[in-house]
């Protein structure tokens, strides 16, 4: 399955990641009218960690054992057994936050004005995920893995 | 003859059954409950008895999920005996299903303590959709409610009654509502939380006498509580908690003590006999000992393992402990594992506390043993993680609470494992 993965040797915390995320999420797909119009915004479902030198962007790892579907308590959540996606179906999330604590990651979001929670969803309506294509240092990297054999290092550090 | 029999169709069941199809796509399951309905989300019925969703909206899985997965789903039955010895369980009526491996994920039965005046109609318990229903059947008639128990059952209900324009008063034996699950501070936040819906808290008391009206006083008429007092009310809901709900064992050669005895492979004693949820005491790795965690997260664990080891693949569970997100009256407050710690030596206690955000977390030996977080719950999970895992957090515990916090906090090395782990 694919897997995206934080690369903070190149990382510079710019939040790109965070705004196209949050753009390929809102109703319009439009970088101005999804923060300036939409109410309420959209949520990234991808989040920046900085402090000092050190930044990389984290979102859904998309777990073997995910906690959080595990934990849901509606069955709003599933890991589809095919591609391995978790998504959240948003009709039956009536935001009761389980997942948000069961989630090591901190990945998913709580979306407060929707009652529902935000998650990366891998931009299925995408040819590429939102953040992946539009960071300018490629430190977000798209890998297809099995779990049988975790990915290499990437070369580049 | 099913290969698989599984008693009880909620979390533990349903965990119990994915999991015997991810290794067994042939294999014979049957599933009992005495419950009528499909697998439905149990903690959903306060949305249910609130009006904001239907039976089709609480249900837990796709309705077609039994048939889909080759599933004989016998809905509405009651197990009333295991033959253990014969590998046979009896429904009322007396037809026998057979095992080759049998799940008990009976759950738990709410606690109902003896009072003056039961029987009466408008007394109800709060764990299942009949109860619901039951609620539901009488509201139009219903003004005043008294909830006897400020737990979470007790806060779910008395939510929903809110929501449906009831005045409610909760009865709490302890001192505080939630004291199971949240330290003082916290219990007190969500008082007044309460308190501006118009909830009435009576604590330090219980329910003496359900006084009655009507013909023979056989409705509900209000309640007397153990100081004397009167309520006027014309429904008791019972909120005390729920036991292991161990009778069909009980006699029988599997070990039981509060509940049912599991190893770390969810299985009994009795070879061929596994357990899990609310019924098992399973391993917490809080307390480091065999316990009832009875939350619905655990449940759906502890059967996935128990249908793994079930279908023949070997599978450890690694422990749960008890860990909650509350919601009530809009209120975000997650708990997790040792909150109320019986002494407080050799721990280390962090909080803080502004404005409606409330955050503590409680250490030993400088690992995580207990959380509370309020008002902003965000970075919670990567906190309880690392309780999980017993990570030391010596390094950066004062950073535990900020709102910042995150896995950049983490040594370099365990940061880049972590996140290439994906969770296993």
């Amino acid at each position: 399955m694919k897997r995206i993965y934080p690369r903070e040797e190149v990382c510079i915390g710019c939040r790109l990641c965070e705004v196209h995320c949050l753009v390929a999420h809102s109703k319009s797909k439009d970088i101005i009218k999804a923060y300036k119009r939409e109410t309420p915004r959209a949520v990234p479902r991808i989040r920046l960690e900085a402090r000092g030198p050190v930044s990389f962007a984290l979102n859904c790892r998309h777990c073997e054992e995910p906690s959080c579907v595990q934990a849901c308590l509606t069955g709003a959540l599933k890991k589809d057994p095919d591609t391995g996606i978790v998504t959240v179906d948003t009709e039956k999330c009536v935001g009761c936050w389980t997942c948000v604590l069961f989630c090591q990651y901190g990945a998913i979001t709580p979306d407060v004005e929707r009652g529902k929670i935000a998650k990366c969803d891998f931009c299925m309506h995408l040819k590429e995920p939102a953040c992946v294509a539009n960071c300018p240092n490629e430190a977000l990297l798209l890998v297809e893995e099995t779990p049988e054999k975790p990915p290499k290092e990437p070369a580049h550090a | 003859m099913p290969e698989y029999l599984i008693i009880g169709n909620s979390a533990g069941g349903i965990g119990a059954v994915e999991a015997i199809r991810e290794v067994d796509k042939d294999g014979a399951i049957t599933i009992v409950s005495d419950e009528p309905y499909p697998a439905y989300s149990r903690p959903m019925i306060s949305e249910y008895l609130c009006g904001e969703r239907n039976l089709e909206q609480i249900l837990y899985r796709p309705s077609d999920m039994y048939s889909r997965n080759h599933i004989d789903a016998r809905l509405g039955k009651k197990v009333v005996k295991l033959h253990i010895d014969a590998r046979q369980a009896e429904l009322e009526g007396g037809e026998k299903i057979g095992w080759e491996k049998l799940l008990l994920a009976t759950g738990g039965t709410p606690i109902v303590p003896a009072m003056e005046g039961m029987g009466k109609r408008g007394i109800s318990t709060f764990t299942t959709l009949d109860d619901a229903k039951a609620i539901e059947a009488l509201k139009g008639q219903a003004r005043r409610a008294v909830v006897i128990g400020g737990g979470l059952i007790g806060m779910s209900v008395t939510e929903a009654l809110v929501k449906l324009g009831l005045e409610v008063a909760v009865v709490e034996l302890m001192d505080r509502v939630l004291g199971a699950l949240l330290d003082e501070p916290a219990s007190r936040l969500v008082e007044t939380k309460l308190l501006s819906n118009g909830v009435k808290l009576y604590t330090d008391k219980t329910v003496k006498t359900i006084a009655g009206r009507g013909a023979n006083d056989s409705i509900v008429g209000g309640v007397v509580l153990s100081d004397g007092q009167k309520l006027d009310c014309d429904l008791v809901i019972v909120a005390i908690g729920v036991s292991p709900r161990t009778q069909l064992v009980k006699d029988t050669l599997v070990k039981l003590n509060r509940g049912i005895v599991v190893d770390n492979h969810m299985a009994t004693n009795v070879a061929g006999i596994h357990a899990c949820g609310d019924v098992a005491e399973a391993y917490d790795y809080v307390y480091r000992t065999f316990r009832l965690t009875p939350i619905w997260p655990n449940a759906y664990v502890g059967g996935r393992v128990a249908g793994f080891n079930m279908a023949g693949k070997t599978t450890e569970y690694r422990g749960g402990t008890n860990a909650n997100s509350l919601k009530y009256f809009g209120l975000p407050v997650v708990t997790a594992g040792m909150v109320n710690p019986p002494s407080k030596d050799g721990l280390e206690i962090i909080s803080k506390a502004e404005g409606d955000v409330y955050k503590k977390v409680i250490l030993k030996g400088g690992r995580i043993q207990g959380i509370v977080f309020m008002g902003d719950i965000q970075r919670s999970g990567i906190v309880f993680g690392l309780m999980r895992d017993g990570v030391d957090v010596t390094g950066f515990k004062d950073k535990l609470l900020s709102e910042d916090f995150g896995l950049s906090y983490l040594p370099e090395s365990m940061r880049k494992e972590k996140i290439k782990a994906g969770s296993r």
